[in-house]
């Protein structure tokens, strides 16, 4: 639906409007710049992701549960307080490298999460094999343990990229120009921007290279174990001398993806002299925020759900294509989604505009990819043989849903709802356009007040939003540990 | 297999009763009081907003629904919505947004009595929106760093080469663009573009005015362009991004001492145009304006016969330039600054 939106527009312009507005040297500089920072963050978040997973799954790490929980916090910290942190502690960061910075320590845990589970459910014996093959612990690694973790990886990094491609808060704080960040430049100037959406076009197309680079990657090949037994729990591998870098490792990362934003949100409570702090309006926006993001997240993983099912299962052009068609919408940002679904709304809807089931389809667009990531993998790793026996054994299609198919796919889906849940937290621009007048959320809340210089105000409003995306993240790290094919 | 199943329920019944949770806060902010209730979207800062709109609802029994939300996406939105748009009045942050608003005849004309109450240069010759709140373009500069003696006589000489690599810009910003709106207004477009060309040179573009503080407060940058109340309101709060900088007005009709107007309007297809009217006409007069003035919020109040805060230096003594809020081109501004590559 954005598509078409952004489309029609485009196509409003014109050719030659078009090749006036995209092919300027401004626009090779952003091209330039958003690729950068997504091969970037990509790589650096698939390094930290596996490399943390490895030592929290495989190694004889000390306190791994603890460390499993502290590297999935960082999904509760928005990007934009992280951003805004970072520019406190370090004024002078350098415009790329702090862009790097910050949305590697924001977005890390999205590959690090799936390589967790992916290394839970990899069956050991395979491991076994081919260490009595002769082969070295880091040739198992790199021979075995890789190709496996392939479909999570990829998966994880496609996340990242495209949030790097709409992030807007985070960056345009750090004056690192991108596509987004442009798109809302341009919407600032013309105001009916056919400029906005001939770059949406730009970035869509990009999105649209990355999903094609996954597939290719990712290949045919699928994963499920079938028919080994109980997988047997991995032996850890000793670390020896190499224990207290891997430590120090895991410790600096925690502390510049947690301590950092956290320190500077309690800072401002403590030094800002607008601290008086209203209860009554915290508690409305946190209930507020708790209702909208829970059942955003229950209604965009349903929708995840079918559409993850016939991906893996069905696997063909269409159902692929379906799958692929969603990811769209989060590359773009948030503006562009929420002013089509303006003008979408007041033509086929008009009595929906500024209600909840408009808000939670924008949700909905925006996240999807959040959802069906998951999902697609706990369908990846739930072998159709057990469908299928349970079918031999006389169990109806309804019965084969409740009572296989569900709880194979329940932590799947858990892990897309609380990813959701996450995005639904910190989400502001559709949530200011489109949410029923009067409703206040705690990212609204703390953006009003920040606006206004009120650190001491917005603290509050930040430290909650912390809190109450808190439980979703042990959510994900205890589906996580348990690994997807328990 | 059984944990999975467990936590599966579990996780249903939560998720359950989340949706029971949202269901009713969806309900909360229902229609409660349909008869009059003015919708206002707002871009101007949420708390200023309401502080001077506190006595309203008391006075004339019109109760507000705010949406509140930045310039660009609500002119944006309400461009959008066109006639079907639910908002009966809109208040900016700068003027250029709702400037935009009346070139595309979305606003009604406002009463003559409200605009009476507000100095002619404070609105456009038009008379379809009104200036309730002003701005002025500062110089901030750490005095250790560059001394009162060295200060530039203009915002102009800030494109010369000697300044290269010492001053700060928050480009990308609405608040910057209105200050070149201003410049181009009164400079016109050769020199505006030579003066951006050099700015481009120049300048270190920040995200925010905040962080072009920062900057001249912590020696980063020698001088920064930025409005004043930044500074006045980070003194007011802890000082810990100004303590070390000054601000430098610079008078003389110059450029640089531009005036940006928050606007205010009532939308042409407001189904309630009275009681839109009498909120911008609340807004305009000695109550609001004397709210503004003793607010935190440290902006000038523009209201006839009403004192600012008395930390600002009086509007009066700033010599800002003669300019028509209504004939800055924001348009213009952009394709100036994506030109030379400042956007």
């Amino acid at each position: 639906m954005p598509l078409v939106f952004v489309v029609a527009e485009v196509a409003e312009v014109g050719w030659a409007g078009l090749r006036e507005l995209v092919f300027r040297s401004r626009v090779a500089e952003l091209l330039g710049n958003t690729a950068r920072l997504a091969g970037g963050a990509v790589l650096l978040c698939a390094v930290l992701g596996v490399g943390a997973a490895w030592l929290v799954e495989r190694s004889a790490l000390p306190g791994r549960r603890v460390w499993h929980v502290l590297l999935v916090a960082p999904l509760a910290v928005p990007a934009f307080v992280n951003s805004y942190a970072w520019i406190s502690v370090l004024p002078g960061l350098d415009a790329y490298g702090g862009a790097l910075l910050v949305v590697t320590l924001s977005y890390f845990p999205f590959v690090y999460l799936p390589a967790v589970a992916a290394f839970r459910g990899l069956d050991p014996a395979l491991e076994d094999t081919a260490r009595g093959l002769g082969l070295s612990g880091w040739a198992v690694f790199r021979r075995v343990q890789l190709p496996q973790l392939r479909v999570a990886v990829l998966g994880g990094g496609l996340l990242v990229a495209l949030h790097v491609l709409a992030e807007f808060g985070a960056l345009q704080m750090l004056r690192y120009p991108t596509f987004t960040t442009a798109i809302y430049d341009q919407y600032r100037a013309t105001f009916n921007g056919p400029g906005a959406t001939a770059l949406a076009g730009v970035l869509l197309l990009l999105c649209l290279g990355l999903l094609l680079a996954e597939l290719r990657l990712r290949g045919r090949r699928g994963y499920a174990r079938t028919g080994a037994g109980v997988a047997r729990a991995g032996r850890p591998v000793r670390l020896g001398a190499l224990a207290v870098p891997a430590l120090l490792g895991l410790g600096g990362l925690v502390a510049l993806s947690l301590a950092v934003p956290l320190g500077s949100l309690a800072l401002w409570m403590l030094r800002g002299s607008s601290t008086a702090l209203d209860r009554a309006a915290l508690l409305e926006a946190t209930g507020t925020t708790l209702g909208l993001a829970a059942v955003a997240a229950v209604v965009t993983t349903a929708m995840a759900l079918p559409t993850g099912w016939l991906a893996v299962r069905a696997r063909g052009r269409v159902a692929t294509l379906l799958e692929r068609s969603t990811y769209l919408g989060s590359s773009v940002p948030a503006i562009v989604i929420a002013l089509a679904l303006v003008t979408v709304s007041l033509e086929v809807t008009p009595w929906a505009y500024q209600t909840v089931p408009v808000l939670l389809a924008a949700y909905a667009i925006l996240f999807l990819p959040r959802a069906i990531v998951t999902v697609r993998a706990a369908v990846e790793q739930a072998p159709r043989v057990y469908d299928d026996v349970a079918a031999s054994l006389g169990s109806s299609a309804a019965d084969r849903l409740r009572r296989v198919t569900l709880p194979l796919l329940a932590p799947g889906l858990g892990a897309g709802a609380a990813l959701v849940f996450l995005a639904v937290v910190t989400e502001l621009t559709a949530t200011l356009l489109l949410a029923p007048i009067g409703t206040t959320t705690l990212a609204s809340a703390f953006w009003s007040a920040s606006s206004a210089l009120e650190y001491g105000a917005a603290a509050p409003y930040a430290v909650v939003m912390v809190l109450l995306s808190a439980p979703a993240t042990v959510l994900l790290s205890r589906d996580a540990r348990r690994g997807l094919t328990t | 297999m059984l944990g999975g199943t467990r936590l599966g329920r579990s996780t249903a019944a939560a998720a359950a009763a989340l949706v029971a949770a949202g269901a009713l806060a969806g309900c909360g902010g229902g229609d409660a009081e349909a008869a009059e209730t003015l919708t206002v979207y707002s871009a101007q800062h949420e708390s200023l907003v309401r502080t001077m709109l506190e006595g309203f609802t008391e006075e004339t029994g019109i109760a507000l629904e705010f949406r509140d939300a930045n310039d660009a996406e609500l002119a944006n939105q309400i461009v959008q919505e066109g006639d079907a748009s639910p908002a009966d009045v809109f208040l900016t942050e700068n003027s250029p947004s709702i400037d935009v608003l009346d070139r595309e005849g979305l606003l009604a004309p406002l009463e003559q009595a409200t605009l009476d109450q507000v100095g002619a240069r404070y609105r456009p010759s038009t008379g379809n929106w009104t200036g309730f709140a002003a701005r002025s373009t500062v110089l901030v500069h750490n005095p250790a760093q560059l001394p009162q003696d060295q200060l530039p006589a203009s915002i102009t000489d800030l494109a010369n080469p000697e300044w290269e690599g010492r001053i700060g810009i928050a480009a990308g910003g609405a608040d910057f663009q209105a200050i070149v709106a201003g410049v181009l207004a009164l400079r016109g477009e050769e020199a505006t573009r030579a003066w951006l060309a050099g700015l481009e040179r120049n300048a270190n573009v920040y995200p925010s005015n905040s962080a072009v503080m920062v900057a001249a407060d912590e020696g980063e940058i020698d001088a920064g362009v930025m409005y004043h109340y930044y500074f006045y309101r980070d003194r007011a709060e802890n000082g810990l991004k100004s303590d070390d900088a000054e601000l430098h007005f610079f008078r003389n009709g110059d450029p640089g001492a531009f005036l940006s107007v928050s606007g205010a309007g009532v939308l042409a297809s407001s189904d309630q145009p009275e009681q839109a009217q009498q909120l911008v006409a609340y807004l305009t007069g000695p109550e609001a304006q004397q709210r503004l003035a003793e607010s935190t919020a440290l902006e000038y109040a523009v209201g006839n016969d009403v004192p600012s805060a008395e930390v600002l230096p009086p509007l009066e003594e700033l010599q800002a330039p003669e300019v028509d809020p209504g004939s800055l081109d924001q348009q213009r501004v952009t394709e100036l600054m994506q030109d030379v590559g400042l956007l």
